[in-house]
């Protein structure tokens, strides 16, 4: 649209046209209350994304309050690129989970591929070198072409961005159900490696500063996604796809290598990324946060299209930009550092001392706006929120009997379901080694990447059970936390913090809101409880398909230090003779369970009940002993139970097998998902060392032929399955769906 | 001994590359922006991995053209080690200074994996620290590695045992031959798949790539007479 066809000020108003932007009525009087007039067309544009959910938070900020968000290791926060935690050294680790689901929805390669992309720029717009990237990630079931279209371009999506940008995957999860049918979950995780003294913060300070644009050009890509982020996804989606971006790994690169060099040098005064809103929330929240004001003249903006309008300029979501503030008379230093790259920063404004964000094009004054109404004063709701009657109904239910006749015949068909089954296709697709410090590659239960010139190493995980969540959010959102956890203290690491990435379905219903809060309190509580502070995070609420929402997801991620790489763990079994035990006991709570899944075709129930006093202990003694040198493998129990974990501490271990005998309850001993349980071996000649450090059970020993044998306390054999065969099943499931065409 | 290891814009394994030399083979190494013209200085050149202007047009189409090709060119000329790996092995092809071509791999996607490699011949500077037939683990990292060249090339490639490296039991990405990778007619450069510089330490999985750099080192000290 020209300029000279935009609606005028009157029309906006009259025709409510604000509307189709995601402004409410309500929303459109404050604007006009806040400006002594009314907005015009790129004004109304400008507010409408920056008082989306996906900038403001405005619906989910009351919530977040809870979340503790200070450690005596924390560095920075939430309200950042990404938070920073201390980890020795003079080094701290900066990390940062964001999602792109809608995007995603509808162009999975670009849409997963530019989530890739902007998450790393969060973290080197802190002024930290990204060493590794995660994702999580969730899809209906891998049944229908179109699942599996997405299944395939979203994975081909981070591998196409993640390994020309030269950062290693090394971690994430897949999960398939049919709540994410039509609204799948990408989530991406970056994290980094900075020096105390070289951290940046996204702030406009200093009158007469210089603004200074770089990166890629600026076009009609992406205009309004913050806004398509934040309402549900419906069948008029489709026509959205030009609000998805395309992604330029290669120029995130260089700008990657550029920005590294220029956090280093005393010219910059701040730098954000261009993320969701551009050009629009990287100005407005830089000066907000400065406590100053942000003049840029538009004509001065690379554009890679002809024609351009200040309302398309400001919200196109082009990728691979940054936004940079450069002491006056810099900027000479700035432009030929840029050049090195082949990249060209440009000056297009500066900062002012008035508070406000002006634009200017072809000489005239087309915005201006209070630039703290856009940013820190933007509108906060307290949405109602209602238990909804599901809850009650599960609440209420008598524990769920699963019936279970062939013991080893349910084991296989839980290895070979997708959530369960080896993620080897795809994490095959990613370069999980490059830069060259990944000790634990993916596959075990956190990710282990060494920091080079140190004896340390950083552990790192993405976990979220959204089943447990959907049956009882509050216990299930404390799961997610603690499970995360587990899988950290497994591989060897102390939990340090985590970020959060919470998808939700629309806040406008009350049960939905319900359930975020609940969830939010039980990850608050786990948070507490295991000393891992919320440093930062993303809200993804509108994860909804013609009024379906999915599962309540919080995605955690964590990452832990590993003080010295001699405690790296793994899950696999070492040697033939070690002792096997088993920690914590398996009570029969099967709701949310695999096998209540396979078993009923759905989920019911009250999900399995956590003690976080006990999992905090539980945790300590776990790593005391594995820092203590006792410990020959870890590895939690998770979905699927105790058979599959076992089954999976010999994915990974050539030639061995495991004979253990269970009492009670067989079913339960096999396959309940009871939380806060882990399974280690531990060589013989540490068996008094570890007993004393740790409450377990030993259950058996690991063997070296190749076969998992699981008796009762009387010598029946319950399960006599060979190692090669359950490989095989739990290797073969994905390929084999993907294959399959029906 | 003097490696440089070049860095185009967007290669990702210089890093790695550079570690291996410093850090596992302790001998003197820099990094060597694409616009340099003169590589006299050294005595080994490292073509890393990456992905070079983004891999666009065709994976190492644009970083043959870069000033400092004309340096290797010349580096090759003297006899001296050239070593291309992945995205490097990419741009020698491109560069004429390999014979043949990268497809994508057969199963049309990116695989990273460590795979088994045969040492098909150890009679090169890059290869004499291996026994013959030794089977070692070295890692890939690619989404076109799957080598091509006509039946006259394939014929002198192999009748003057230029092919250094197969890929032993499983061919991950389809290569003619088995190809992993080649040398020149003269021996002195070597341009393979496998990632020999993610292979240099065992807490990584694996240090069998190390001994390809030794042999290179080695290679050297036998051909300088160091006079102190």
């Amino acid at each position: 649209m020209s300029l000279l066809l935009e609606p005028s000020p009157t029309v906006i108003k009259d025709e409510k046209l604000y509307r189709e932007m995601g402004l409410t009525d309500e929303e459109f009087a404050m604007i006009e209350k806040i400006l002594g007039r009314l907005p015009n067309y790129t004004e109304t544009g400008i507010f409408s994304v920056m008082w989306s959910e996906h900038c403001s938070y405005k619906n989910s900020k009351p919530v977040l309050k809870k979340f503790p968000t200070e450690g005596k290791h924390v560095l920075q926060g939430p309200g950042e690129g990404a938070g920073i935690v201390d980890i020795g050294d003079g080094l701290a680790v900066a990390f940062k989970i964001e999602s792109h689901n809608h995007p995603s929805a509808i162009e999975p390669y670009q849409g997963a591929a530019t989530g890739v992309g902007g998450i790393i720029r969060d973290v080197f717009s802190m002024g930290a070198r990204p060493i590794a990237l995660l994702n999580s990630l969730r899809f209906g079931e891998l049944m229908s072409p179109r699942v599996k279209y997405l299944f395939e371009n979203v994975v081909a999506g981070i591998a196409g961005y993640g390994n020309c940008v030269g950062i290693p995957t090394v971690g994430g999860e897949v999960q398939f159900d049919p709540a994410y049918e039509g609204n799948p979950l990408v989530n991406a995780m970056c994290v980094g490696i900075i020096r105390h003294e070289d951290i940046q913060r996204g702030v406009a300070t200093g009158v007469g500063n210089t603004v200074m644009y770089v990166g890629a050009k600026t076009g009609r890509d992406g205009i309004h996604g913050a806004t398509f982020a934040s309402e549900e996804l419906t069948e008029q989606s489709e026509a959205k796809r030009p609000a998805v971006q395309v992604g330029d790994p290669f120029m995130e690169k260089l700008l990657l290598e550029a920005c590294l060099e220029v956090v280093k040098s005393d010219a910059l005064v701040g730098i954000q990324d261009m993320g969701a809103a551009g050009l629009t929330s990287s100005s407005a929240e830089m000066a907000s946060k400065g406590g100053f004001g942000i003049e840029m003249n538009l004509d001065l903006v690379p554009q890679r299209e002809a024609g351009m309008t200040p309302y398309e300029m400001m919200l196109s979501e082009s990728q691979e930009r940054m936004l940079l503030v450069v002491k006056q008379g810099c900027e000479q230093e700035i432009y030929d550092l840029f050049a090195k790259y082949g990249l060209e920063a440009k000056a297009i404004g500066k900062v002012t001392d008035d508070k406000m964000l002006r634009l200017y094009f072809r000489g005239e004054v087309v915005a201006e706006i209070p630039v703290d109404a856009l940013a820190k004063d933007a509108p906060v709701y307290h949405k109602p929120a209602k238990e909804p009657a599901y809850y009650r109904e599960f609440q209420a239910m008598e524990p769920y009997v699963p019936v279970v006749t062939d013991y080893a015949k349910t084991l296989l068909a839980l290895l070979a379901q997708p959530t369960i089954a080896s993620k080897e296709w795809v994490y095959d697709q990613y370069d999980y080694m490059v830069r060259t410090n990944t000790v634990v590659a993916p596959g075990s239960d956190a990710a282990v990447v060494r920091i080079r010139g140190t004896n340390k190493a950083l552990a790192m995980t993405t976990d979220c059970n959204s089943r447990y969540l959907y049956l009882d959010p509050e216990t299930g959102g404390k799961i997610a936390v603690a499970e995360a956890a587990r899988n950290v203290v497994c591989s060897g690491a102390k939990p340090l913090a985590l970020t959060d990435c919470l998808n939700f379905g629309s806040p406008e219903k009350p049960e939905i809101f319900w359930q975020l809060e609940k969830a939010v309190d039980g990850m608050s509580a786990a948070c507490r409880a295991l000393e891992t502070p919320v440093i930062g995070g993303n809200v993804s609420l509108y994860n909804e398909t013609n009024g379906e929402a999915i599962y309540p997801t919080p995605v955690v991620g964590m990452v832990g230090l590993i003080e010295d790489i001699r405690h790296i763990t793994t899950q696999s079994f070492k040697r033939a003779g070690d002792l096997i035990y088993v920690i914590g006991e398996a009570q029969p709570e099967f709701g949310g369970s695999e096998l209540q899944k396979w078993l009923e075709g759905r989920i019911f129930g009250p999900a399995p009940a956590i003690d976080l006093t006990v999992e905090a202990k539980r945790q300590k003694q776990l790593l005391t002993a594995i820092q203590a040198g006792v410990i020959a493998s870890a590895h939690d129990i998770a979905e699927g139970g105790f058979a599959v974990a076992l089954a999976e501490c010999l994915m990974g271990a050539d030639g061995l097998g495991a004979k253990v005998t269970i009492a009670g309850d067989v079913t339960s001993e096999l396959f309940s998902e009871t939380q806060s349980r882990f399974i280690v071996s531990v060589k013989k000649e540490h068996r008094e060392t570890f007993e004393q450090l740790v409450e377990a059970k030993q259950i058996g020993e690991v063997t070296d032929d190749n076969t998992l044998l699981i008796e009762s306390v009387n010598g029946e054999a319950v399960i006599k399955l060979s190692v090669a065969e359950m490989r095989s099943v739990w290797k073969g499931a994905i390929p084999c769906l993907l294959k399959s065409k029906d | 001994m003097k490696f440089a290891v070049i860095v185009f814009p967007g290669s990702n394994c210089d890093v790695d590359m550079y570690h291996a030399i410093a850090d596992e083979l302790q001998e003197e190494v820099e990094y060597v922006w694409h616009d340099e013209e003169n590589l006299d200085r050294f005595d080994a050149i490292l073509l890393p991995g990456g992905f070079s202007y983004g891999d666009y047009l065709r994976s190492g189409a644009i970083a043959r053209f870069s000033n400092v090709m004309k340096a290797v060119q010349k580096a090759a000329d003297e006899g001296k080690p050239i070593l291309g790996v992945c995205n490097g092995f990419q741009i020698l092809l491109e560069a004429g200074l390999l014979p043949g071509a990268m497809r994508r791999n057969n199963s049309l996607k990116f695989i990273c994996r460590p795979v088994s490699l045969k040492v098909e011949n150890n009679e090169t500077m890059f290869t004499s620290s291996y026994e013959q037939g030794e089977i070692i683990t070295i890692p890939i990292a690619h989404g076109e590695g799957n080598y091509y060249c006509d039946e006259p090339t394939l014929k002198r490639l192999i009748e003057n045992r230029q092919i250094v490296f197969r890929y032993y039991g499983e061919n991950p990405n389809g290569s003619l031959s088995d190809i992993a990778g080649i040398v020149n007619e003269k021996g002195n450069v070597l341009g393979m798949m496998p990632h020999p510089e993610r292979a240099v330490d065992v807490l990584l999985g694996s240090a069998d790539g190390l001994k390809l750099f030794q042999s290179i080192v080695k290679y050297w000290r036998e051909t300088h007479v160091i006079t102190a």
